[in-house]
Protein backbone atom coordinates (compact mmCIF):
# COMPACT_ATOMS: atom_id res chain seq x y z
CA UNK A 1 0.00 0.00 0.00
CA UNK A 2 1.32 3.28 -0.71
CA UNK A 3 1.35 6.40 1.62
CA UNK A 4 -0.84 9.15 0.73
CA UNK A 5 1.82 11.40 0.46
CA UNK A 6 3.85 9.04 -1.49
CA UNK A 7 6.55 8.51 1.09
CA UNK A 8 8.37 5.63 1.93
CA UNK A 9 6.98 3.69 5.17
CA UNK A 10 10.16 4.52 6.77
CA UNK A 11 10.03 8.41 6.02
CA UNK A 12 9.68 11.08 7.90
CA UNK A 13 7.66 14.10 6.87
CA UNK A 14 10.14 16.92 5.48
CA UNK A 15 11.51 18.16 8.94
CA UNK A 16 12.81 22.22 9.10
CA UNK A 17 14.08 22.69 12.82
CA UNK A 18 15.27 26.81 13.60
CA UNK A 19 16.59 27.41 17.25
CA UNK A 20 16.44 31.33 18.39
CA UNK A 21 13.33 32.36 16.59
CA UNK A 22 11.44 34.32 19.77
CA UNK A 23 13.77 37.04 20.68
CA UNK A 24 12.66 37.99 24.30
CA UNK A 25 12.44 34.06 25.30
CA UNK A 26 15.67 32.56 26.71
CA UNK A 27 15.81 29.84 24.29
CA UNK A 28 13.10 29.14 21.69
CA UNK A 29 12.96 27.09 18.62
CA UNK A 30 10.32 26.04 15.84
CA UNK A 31 9.80 22.43 14.32
CA UNK A 32 7.92 21.92 11.22
CA UNK A 33 7.09 18.15 10.23
CA UNK A 34 5.31 18.36 7.30
CA UNK A 35 2.25 20.05 7.68
CA UNK A 36 2.62 20.04 11.65
CA UNK A 37 4.29 23.20 13.32
CA UNK A 38 5.25 23.66 16.69
CA UNK A 39 6.88 26.80 18.50
CA UNK A 40 8.24 26.48 21.50
CA UNK A 41 10.04 28.87 23.86
CA UNK A 42 11.78 28.38 26.92
CA UNK A 43 11.98 31.43 30.15
CA UNK A 44 14.60 30.62 33.37
CA UNK A 45 15.59 29.20 35.18
CA UNK A 46 14.04 31.76 37.69
CA UNK A 47 12.04 32.49 40.33
CA UNK A 48 9.32 29.94 40.60
CA UNK A 49 5.67 31.44 40.96
CA UNK A 50 3.27 30.24 42.92
CA UNK A 51 5.77 29.44 45.46
CA UNK A 52 4.53 26.38 46.62
CA UNK A 53 5.25 24.41 43.30
CA UNK A 54 8.69 25.69 44.28
CA UNK A 55 10.66 22.39 44.91
CA UNK A 56 13.91 22.81 47.29
CA UNK A 57 15.87 20.04 45.98
CA UNK A 58 15.53 21.14 42.44
CA UNK A 59 13.59 22.98 39.57
CA UNK A 60 10.44 22.42 38.48
CA UNK A 61 9.69 22.58 34.75
CA UNK A 62 6.76 23.99 34.02
CA UNK A 63 5.64 23.05 31.00
CA UNK A 64 2.14 24.48 29.05
CA UNK A 65 1.03 23.05 25.53
CA UNK A 66 -1.61 24.37 23.48
CA UNK A 67 -3.23 24.41 20.63
CA UNK A 68 -3.68 27.86 17.98
CA UNK A 69 -7.29 28.12 18.01
CA UNK A 70 -6.11 28.40 14.33
CA UNK A 71 -4.16 25.31 14.42
CA UNK A 72 -6.83 23.13 13.19
CA UNK A 73 -9.69 22.84 10.37
CA UNK A 74 -12.22 23.34 12.88
CA UNK A 75 -11.43 25.92 15.40
CA UNK A 76 -9.77 25.23 18.45
CA UNK A 77 -10.87 26.53 21.12
CA UNK A 78 -8.58 27.93 23.13
CA UNK A 79 -7.80 27.42 26.71
CA UNK A 80 -7.02 24.46 28.58
CA UNK A 81 -8.43 21.29 27.64
CA UNK A 82 -8.27 17.61 29.18
CA UNK A 83 -6.40 16.98 26.12
CA UNK A 84 -3.80 20.06 26.56
CA UNK A 85 -3.10 19.13 30.44
CA UNK A 86 -2.32 15.38 29.26
CA UNK A 87 -0.21 16.58 26.52
CA UNK A 88 1.51 19.21 28.93
CA UNK A 89 2.52 16.54 31.60
CA UNK A 90 3.55 13.81 29.26
CA UNK A 91 5.92 16.52 27.66
CA UNK A 92 7.63 17.65 31.22
CA UNK A 93 7.32 14.23 32.09
CA UNK A 94 9.46 13.25 28.82
CA UNK A 95 12.05 15.99 29.35
CA UNK A 96 12.20 15.79 32.80
CA UNK A 97 15.12 13.28 32.41
CA UNK A 98 17.24 14.96 30.24
CA UNK A 99 17.57 18.06 32.65
CA UNK A 100 19.97 18.97 35.51
CA UNK A 101 17.41 20.11 37.78
CA UNK A 102 18.99 19.36 40.41
CA UNK A 103 21.38 22.21 39.57
CA UNK A 104 18.81 24.95 40.22
CA UNK A 105 17.12 24.17 43.62
CA UNK A 106 13.87 26.19 43.90
CA UNK A 107 13.76 27.66 40.33
CA UNK A 108 11.29 27.40 37.76
CA UNK A 109 12.08 26.69 34.30
CA UNK A 110 9.20 27.79 32.09
CA UNK A 111 8.37 25.72 28.97
CA UNK A 112 5.45 26.91 26.48
CA UNK A 113 4.84 25.03 23.28
CA UNK A 114 2.08 26.89 20.95
CA UNK A 115 0.48 24.48 18.15
CA UNK A 116 0.62 26.81 15.24
CA UNK A 117 -0.65 23.93 12.93
CA UNK A 118 -1.81 20.61 13.57
CA UNK A 119 -1.45 17.70 11.11
CA UNK A 120 -1.03 15.13 13.65
CA UNK A 121 2.06 14.46 15.72
CA UNK A 122 1.57 17.85 17.58
CA UNK A 123 2.90 16.18 20.96
CA UNK A 124 6.25 14.47 19.23
CA UNK A 125 6.40 18.26 17.30
CA UNK A 126 6.35 19.94 20.66
CA UNK A 127 8.58 18.03 21.99
CA UNK A 128 11.41 18.36 19.74
CA UNK A 129 10.64 21.77 19.70
CA UNK A 130 11.14 22.13 23.03
CA UNK A 131 14.57 20.17 23.39
CA UNK A 132 16.02 22.45 20.96
CA UNK A 133 14.66 25.42 23.11
CA UNK A 134 15.99 24.31 26.28
CA UNK A 135 19.41 23.83 24.51
CA UNK A 136 18.93 26.95 23.04
CA UNK A 137 18.21 28.68 26.63
CA UNK A 138 21.65 26.88 28.01
CA UNK A 139 19.92 24.70 30.30
CA UNK A 140 22.08 22.41 31.37
CA UNK A 141 21.07 18.73 29.69
CA UNK A 142 22.24 15.26 29.75
CA UNK A 143 21.03 14.45 26.10
CA UNK A 144 18.53 16.13 23.75
CA UNK A 145 15.00 14.86 23.77
CA UNK A 146 13.84 13.48 20.02
CA UNK A 147 10.01 12.07 19.79
CA UNK A 148 8.51 10.65 17.08
CA UNK A 149 4.98 8.61 16.28
CA UNK A 150 4.63 5.30 14.46
CA UNK A 151 1.93 3.21 13.51
CA UNK A 152 0.31 0.42 11.90
CA UNK A 153 -2.01 0.86 9.04
CA UNK A 154 -3.15 -2.46 7.10
CA UNK A 155 -0.47 -4.60 8.09
CA UNK A 156 2.14 -2.20 7.57
CA UNK A 157 4.24 -0.07 9.70
CA UNK A 158 3.97 3.49 9.19
CA UNK A 159 6.74 6.22 10.56
CA UNK A 160 5.61 10.02 11.20
CA UNK A 161 1.70 9.61 10.72
CA UNK A 162 -0.13 12.60 9.14
CA UNK A 163 -3.45 13.30 10.45
CA UNK A 164 -5.38 11.26 6.95
CA UNK A 165 -3.49 8.53 7.89
CA UNK A 166 -3.71 8.22 11.38
CA UNK A 167 -7.45 8.13 10.95
CA UNK A 168 -6.89 4.71 9.29
CA UNK A 169 -4.24 3.18 11.73
CA UNK A 170 -5.24 0.04 13.87
CA UNK A 171 -3.19 2.24 16.38
CA UNK A 172 -0.25 4.70 16.63
CA UNK A 173 2.65 5.28 18.80
CA UNK A 174 4.41 8.69 19.61
CA UNK A 175 7.89 7.60 21.73
CA UNK A 176 9.96 10.19 22.90
CA UNK A 177 13.51 9.08 23.17
CA UNK A 178 17.31 9.94 24.69
CA UNK A 179 19.66 8.97 21.48
CA UNK A 180 22.68 9.22 23.49
CA UNK A 181 21.44 7.63 26.45
CA UNK A 182 19.26 5.24 24.15
CA UNK A 183 16.30 5.60 27.11
CA UNK A 184 12.67 5.91 26.11
CA UNK A 185 10.83 8.50 27.74
CA UNK A 186 7.80 9.07 26.92
CA UNK A 187 5.74 5.81 25.13
CA UNK A 188 2.10 6.02 24.36
CA UNK A 189 -0.08 3.94 22.38
CA UNK A 190 -3.62 4.78 20.60
CA UNK A 191 -5.07 1.63 19.73
CA UNK A 192 -4.61 -2.23 19.74
CA UNK A 193 -1.15 -3.76 18.63
CA UNK A 194 -0.45 -7.01 19.74
CA UNK A 195 3.23 -7.19 21.00
CA UNK A 196 5.03 -8.03 17.80
CA UNK A 197 3.70 -5.02 16.65
CA UNK A 198 4.38 -2.63 19.46
CA UNK A 199 8.14 -4.14 19.26
CA UNK A 200 8.52 -3.51 15.40
CA UNK A 201 7.11 -0.02 15.34
CA UNK A 202 8.56 1.06 18.29
CA UNK A 203 11.88 -0.16 16.33
CA UNK A 204 11.23 1.92 14.03
CA UNK A 205 10.14 4.95 15.99
CA UNK A 206 13.38 5.13 16.90
CA UNK A 207 14.85 4.87 13.79
CA UNK A 208 13.01 8.57 13.28
CA UNK A 209 14.09 10.06 16.58
CA UNK A 210 17.94 9.33 15.06
CA UNK A 211 17.26 11.26 11.89
CA UNK A 212 15.52 14.10 14.17
CA UNK A 213 18.15 13.86 16.36
CA UNK A 214 20.74 15.01 13.79
CA UNK A 215 18.16 17.62 12.51
CA UNK A 216 18.09 19.34 15.88
CA UNK A 217 22.10 18.99 16.02
CA UNK A 218 22.26 21.06 13.10
CA UNK A 219 19.65 23.23 14.24
CA UNK A 220 21.88 24.10 17.01
CA UNK A 221 24.57 24.71 15.09
CA UNK A 222 23.38 27.00 12.58
CA UNK A 223 22.17 29.31 15.51
CA UNK A 224 25.27 28.87 17.62
CA UNK A 225 28.28 27.78 16.05
CA UNK A 226 30.58 30.58 15.27
CA UNK A 227 31.38 30.50 11.90
CA UNK A 228 35.38 31.50 10.54
CA UNK A 229 36.14 34.44 9.79
CA UNK A 230 34.72 34.68 5.90
CA UNK A 231 34.90 37.10 3.40
CA UNK A 232 31.91 38.09 3.47
CA UNK A 233 31.79 39.52 6.65
CA UNK A 234 34.69 41.71 5.75
CA UNK A 235 33.92 43.23 2.64
CA UNK A 236 30.67 44.33 4.53
CA UNK A 237 30.89 47.94 4.90
CA UNK A 238 32.85 49.52 7.93
CA UNK A 239 29.87 49.26 10.72
CA UNK A 240 26.20 49.90 10.63
CA UNK A 241 26.12 53.67 11.16
CA UNK A 242 22.40 53.21 12.18
CA UNK A 243 21.21 52.74 15.75
CA UNK A 244 21.43 48.83 17.26
CA UNK A 245 18.08 49.05 16.22
CA UNK A 246 18.82 47.23 12.82
CA UNK A 247 16.77 44.16 13.75
CA UNK A 248 15.69 43.18 9.93
CA UNK A 249 19.13 42.99 8.79
CA UNK A 250 20.14 40.27 11.17
CA UNK A 251 22.49 37.33 9.82
CA UNK A 252 20.71 34.14 10.35
CA UNK A 253 22.96 32.79 12.70
CA UNK A 254 22.74 36.48 15.25
CA UNK A 255 24.35 36.01 18.88
CA UNK A 256 21.01 36.16 21.39
CA UNK A 257 22.02 39.31 22.73
CA UNK A 258 21.35 40.91 19.45
CA UNK A 259 17.47 41.33 20.35
CA UNK A 260 17.63 41.27 24.37
CA UNK A 261 18.61 45.31 25.32
CA UNK A 262 17.27 46.93 22.47
CA UNK A 263 15.46 49.52 25.56
CA UNK A 264 18.76 50.94 25.76
CA UNK A 265 17.02 53.32 28.85
CA UNK A 266 16.40 50.77 31.56
CA UNK A 267 16.46 47.35 33.04
CA UNK A 268 14.66 45.01 31.89
CA UNK A 269 13.29 42.98 34.39
CA UNK A 270 13.10 39.40 33.66
CA UNK A 271 9.43 39.16 35.77
CA UNK A 272 7.88 41.35 33.59
CA UNK A 273 6.00 39.63 31.61
CA UNK B 1 47.14 8.47 23.90
CA UNK B 2 44.09 10.38 24.31
CA UNK B 3 40.94 9.79 23.03
CA UNK B 4 39.64 13.43 22.42
CA UNK B 5 36.48 13.36 20.41
CA UNK B 6 36.12 17.22 20.44
CA UNK B 7 38.85 19.18 20.94
CA UNK B 8 39.75 21.90 22.77
CA UNK B 9 37.66 25.53 21.11
CA UNK B 10 35.48 22.74 19.24
CA UNK B 11 31.57 23.68 19.42
CA UNK B 12 29.63 21.44 21.66
CA UNK B 13 26.02 20.69 22.48
CA UNK B 14 24.56 18.81 25.47
CA UNK B 15 25.28 15.49 25.04
CA UNK B 16 27.85 15.89 23.19
CA UNK B 17 30.79 12.86 24.21
CA UNK B 18 34.10 14.87 24.11
CA UNK B 19 36.23 12.72 25.33
CA UNK B 20 36.16 8.88 26.47
CA UNK B 21 39.23 8.19 29.08
CA UNK B 22 39.52 8.36 32.57
CA UNK B 23 43.06 10.44 32.76
CA UNK B 24 40.64 13.77 32.81
CA UNK B 25 38.18 15.34 34.89
CA UNK B 26 34.83 17.09 33.95
CA UNK B 27 34.98 20.22 35.04
CA UNK B 28 31.88 23.24 34.61
CA UNK B 29 29.50 22.38 32.15
CA UNK B 30 30.43 18.68 31.95
CA UNK B 31 29.23 15.56 33.06
CA UNK B 32 31.11 11.65 33.29
CA UNK B 33 29.22 9.26 32.59
CA UNK B 34 30.58 5.57 31.93
CA UNK B 35 34.21 6.20 31.16
CA UNK B 36 33.32 9.47 28.62
CA UNK B 37 32.75 12.78 29.23
CA UNK B 38 30.10 14.76 28.06
CA UNK B 39 28.84 18.22 27.66
CA UNK B 40 25.69 19.67 29.49
CA UNK B 41 25.65 23.17 27.34
CA UNK B 42 26.15 24.92 24.10
CA UNK B 43 29.41 26.36 23.99
CA UNK B 44 33.23 25.63 23.22
CA UNK B 45 35.12 22.66 24.56
CA UNK B 46 38.55 24.13 27.07
CA UNK B 47 41.04 21.29 27.86
CA UNK B 48 43.50 22.74 30.71
CA UNK B 49 45.72 20.44 32.43
CA UNK B 50 43.42 17.13 32.86
CA UNK B 51 40.20 19.14 33.46
CA UNK B 52 37.89 19.40 30.69
CA UNK B 53 35.18 22.09 31.27
CA UNK B 54 32.64 23.72 27.94
CA UNK B 55 31.97 27.64 28.09
CA UNK B 56 28.54 27.98 27.72
CA UNK B 57 27.22 30.87 25.39
CA UNK B 58 23.90 31.43 26.17
CA UNK B 59 21.78 31.04 29.65
CA UNK B 60 20.99 33.19 32.62
CA UNK B 61 23.81 35.00 34.82
CA UNK B 62 24.81 32.19 37.13
CA UNK B 63 26.16 34.02 39.95
CA UNK B 64 29.89 33.81 41.23
CA UNK B 65 31.54 35.09 44.67
CA UNK B 66 32.97 38.24 43.90
CA UNK B 67 31.16 38.98 40.60
CA UNK B 68 30.35 42.24 40.30
CA UNK B 69 26.81 42.84 39.11
CA UNK B 70 24.15 45.37 38.30
CA UNK B 71 20.76 45.46 40.17
CA UNK B 72 17.50 46.81 40.99
CA UNK B 73 16.16 46.59 44.26
CA UNK B 74 12.96 45.42 44.57
CA UNK B 75 12.03 44.84 48.57
CA UNK B 76 12.82 46.56 51.45
CA UNK B 77 13.01 44.03 54.42
CA UNK B 78 13.94 44.80 58.08
CA UNK B 79 17.29 43.60 57.59
CA UNK B 80 18.59 44.68 54.53
CA UNK B 81 17.25 44.41 50.62
CA UNK B 82 15.93 42.43 47.64
CA UNK B 83 17.58 42.99 44.89
CA UNK B 84 16.74 41.72 40.88
CA UNK B 85 20.11 41.03 39.60
CA UNK B 86 18.73 39.32 36.55
CA UNK B 87 19.56 35.65 37.19
CA UNK B 88 18.00 32.52 38.33
CA UNK B 89 16.62 33.72 41.91
CA UNK B 90 16.58 37.16 43.98
CA UNK B 91 19.74 38.70 45.44
CA UNK B 92 19.83 39.57 49.14
CA UNK B 93 21.92 43.03 49.99
CA UNK B 94 22.27 42.69 54.30
CA UNK B 95 22.58 45.52 56.39
CA UNK B 96 25.95 43.82 57.07
CA UNK B 97 26.99 44.05 53.34
CA UNK B 98 26.78 48.86 53.33
CA UNK B 99 29.86 50.20 54.89
CA UNK B 100 28.46 51.96 57.34
CA UNK B 101 26.53 51.26 60.51
CA UNK B 102 22.74 51.26 60.25
CA UNK B 103 20.51 51.37 63.33
CA UNK B 104 17.06 50.00 61.88
CA UNK B 105 15.42 51.30 65.15
CA UNK B 106 16.10 54.74 63.63
CA UNK B 107 16.68 54.62 60.61
CA UNK B 108 14.43 54.33 57.24
CA UNK B 109 16.13 52.02 55.50
CA UNK B 110 14.89 53.45 51.82
CA UNK B 111 16.85 56.28 52.80
CA UNK B 112 20.06 53.98 51.24
CA UNK B 113 18.52 52.35 49.03
CA UNK B 114 14.40 52.55 47.81
CA UNK B 115 12.99 50.19 45.78
CA UNK B 116 13.35 51.01 42.32
CA UNK B 117 16.87 52.45 43.11
CA UNK B 118 19.86 50.57 40.78
CA UNK B 119 23.00 50.10 42.32
CA UNK B 120 26.50 48.97 41.25
CA UNK B 121 27.36 45.68 44.19
CA UNK B 122 29.42 42.89 44.81
CA UNK B 123 28.20 39.30 44.97
CA UNK B 124 29.39 38.20 48.13
CA UNK B 125 28.58 34.49 48.35
CA UNK B 126 26.37 32.46 46.03
CA UNK B 127 25.33 28.91 46.49
CA UNK B 128 22.29 27.56 44.63
CA UNK B 129 19.76 28.35 47.28
CA UNK B 130 20.91 31.97 48.18
CA UNK B 131 22.93 35.11 46.42
CA UNK B 132 23.69 37.86 49.07
CA UNK B 133 25.44 41.23 47.72
CA UNK B 134 27.86 43.73 49.31
CA UNK B 135 28.44 47.22 49.01
CA UNK B 136 31.92 46.45 50.60
CA UNK B 137 33.60 47.51 47.81
CA UNK B 138 35.23 50.65 45.98
CA UNK B 139 33.55 49.91 43.18
CA UNK B 140 30.07 49.68 44.82
CA UNK B 141 27.93 52.27 44.39
CA UNK B 142 24.47 53.77 43.89
CA UNK B 143 23.72 54.88 40.36
CA UNK B 144 21.94 58.41 39.95
CA UNK B 145 21.58 58.83 36.07
CA UNK B 146 23.14 57.69 33.26
CA UNK B 147 21.87 54.42 30.67
CA UNK B 148 21.80 50.72 31.08
CA UNK B 149 21.54 48.28 28.24
CA UNK B 150 21.19 44.73 28.63
CA UNK B 151 23.30 42.14 26.81
CA UNK B 152 23.79 38.16 26.64
CA UNK B 153 25.79 37.58 29.90
CA UNK B 154 27.88 34.90 28.09
CA UNK B 155 29.34 37.82 26.34
CA UNK B 156 30.60 39.70 28.86
CA UNK B 157 34.23 38.81 29.32
CA UNK B 158 34.79 39.41 25.06
CA UNK B 159 33.39 43.22 26.38
CA UNK B 160 36.07 43.47 28.84
CA UNK B 161 38.66 41.87 26.80
CA UNK B 162 42.23 40.52 27.83
CA UNK B 163 43.11 42.48 31.55
CA UNK B 164 40.53 45.47 30.06
CA UNK B 165 41.81 45.87 26.78
CA UNK B 166 38.56 46.21 25.42
CA UNK B 167 36.67 48.26 27.34
CA UNK B 168 39.44 50.68 27.84
CA UNK B 169 39.22 51.21 24.16
CA UNK B 170 36.06 52.10 24.29
CA UNK B 171 36.04 54.30 27.34
CA UNK B 172 38.87 56.11 26.09
CA UNK B 173 37.21 56.72 22.62
CA UNK B 174 34.07 57.43 24.30
CA UNK B 175 34.76 59.51 27.51
CA UNK B 176 31.99 58.26 29.07
CA UNK B 177 32.24 56.11 32.45
CA UNK B 178 31.50 52.81 32.31
CA UNK B 179 30.41 50.27 34.93
CA UNK B 180 30.23 46.88 33.41
CA UNK B 181 27.97 44.07 35.66
CA UNK B 182 28.83 40.31 35.25
CA UNK B 183 25.39 39.63 34.88
CA UNK B 184 25.33 41.19 31.45
CA UNK B 185 23.89 44.56 32.03
CA UNK B 186 26.23 47.94 31.25
CA UNK B 187 26.10 50.96 32.63
CA UNK B 188 27.44 54.09 31.08
CA UNK B 189 27.20 57.75 31.51
CA UNK B 190 28.92 60.37 29.27
CA UNK B 191 28.73 62.50 26.21
CA UNK B 192 28.89 60.15 23.69
CA UNK B 193 26.44 57.24 25.30
CA UNK B 194 25.25 56.29 21.55
CA UNK B 195 28.57 55.23 21.00
CA UNK B 196 28.88 53.03 23.62
CA UNK B 197 25.49 51.61 23.25
CA UNK B 198 26.61 50.71 19.53
CA UNK B 199 30.12 49.78 20.82
CA UNK B 200 28.77 46.85 22.89
CA UNK B 201 25.91 45.48 20.05
CA UNK B 202 29.21 45.14 18.01
CA UNK B 203 30.90 43.11 20.50
CA UNK B 204 28.00 41.72 21.30
CA UNK B 205 27.26 40.15 17.70
CA UNK B 206 30.99 39.62 16.58
CA UNK B 207 32.17 37.89 19.61
CA UNK B 208 33.58 35.34 17.78
CA UNK B 209 36.00 37.41 15.56
CA UNK B 210 39.26 38.20 15.76
CA UNK B 211 40.90 41.75 16.02
CA UNK B 212 37.28 43.04 17.44
CA UNK B 213 39.42 45.21 19.52
CA UNK B 214 40.87 47.15 16.71
CA UNK B 215 37.50 46.83 14.87
CA UNK B 216 35.59 48.62 17.60
CA UNK B 217 37.88 51.12 18.13
CA UNK B 218 38.53 52.30 14.10
CA UNK B 219 34.05 52.31 14.79
CA UNK B 220 34.66 54.34 17.66
CA UNK B 221 36.96 56.71 15.41
CA UNK B 222 35.18 57.02 12.56
CA UNK B 223 32.26 58.18 14.83
CA UNK B 224 34.30 60.66 16.52
CA UNK B 225 35.24 62.66 13.54
CA UNK B 226 31.90 62.80 11.41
Amino acid sequence: MKRKDGRKPGDLRPVEIKAGVIEQADGSAMVRMGRTIAMAAVYGPREMHPRRMQKSDRAFLKTIYRMAPFSTTDRCRPGRSRRSQEISMVTREALEPAIFLEEFPKTGIYLFIEIIQADAGTRTAGINAASVALADAGIPMRDLVTAVAAGKVDNEYFLDLEYKEEEETAADLPIAYMPRSKKVTLLQMDGDLSVKDVKAVMQMAIKGCEIMYEKQKQALRERWETRPKEAGREARPAEPAKKPAVKEAKPPPSPKGDSRGKSAKSIKTRKKE
Amino acid sequence: MSEMIKNDRDFVIPGDEIINSMNYLPGRNCFREGNSIYSKRIGLVSVRGRVISVISLSGVYAPRGGDMVIGRVKDIHSAGWVVDINSIGEAFLPLSGVREFIDTTKTDLSKFYAVGDVIYAKIGHANSHTIHLSMQDPRARKFRSGRIVEMNPAKVPRLIGKEGSMINVIKDKSGCRINVGQNGLVWFEGEKEDLVADAIRIVERDAAMDGLTNRVSSMLNGKELR
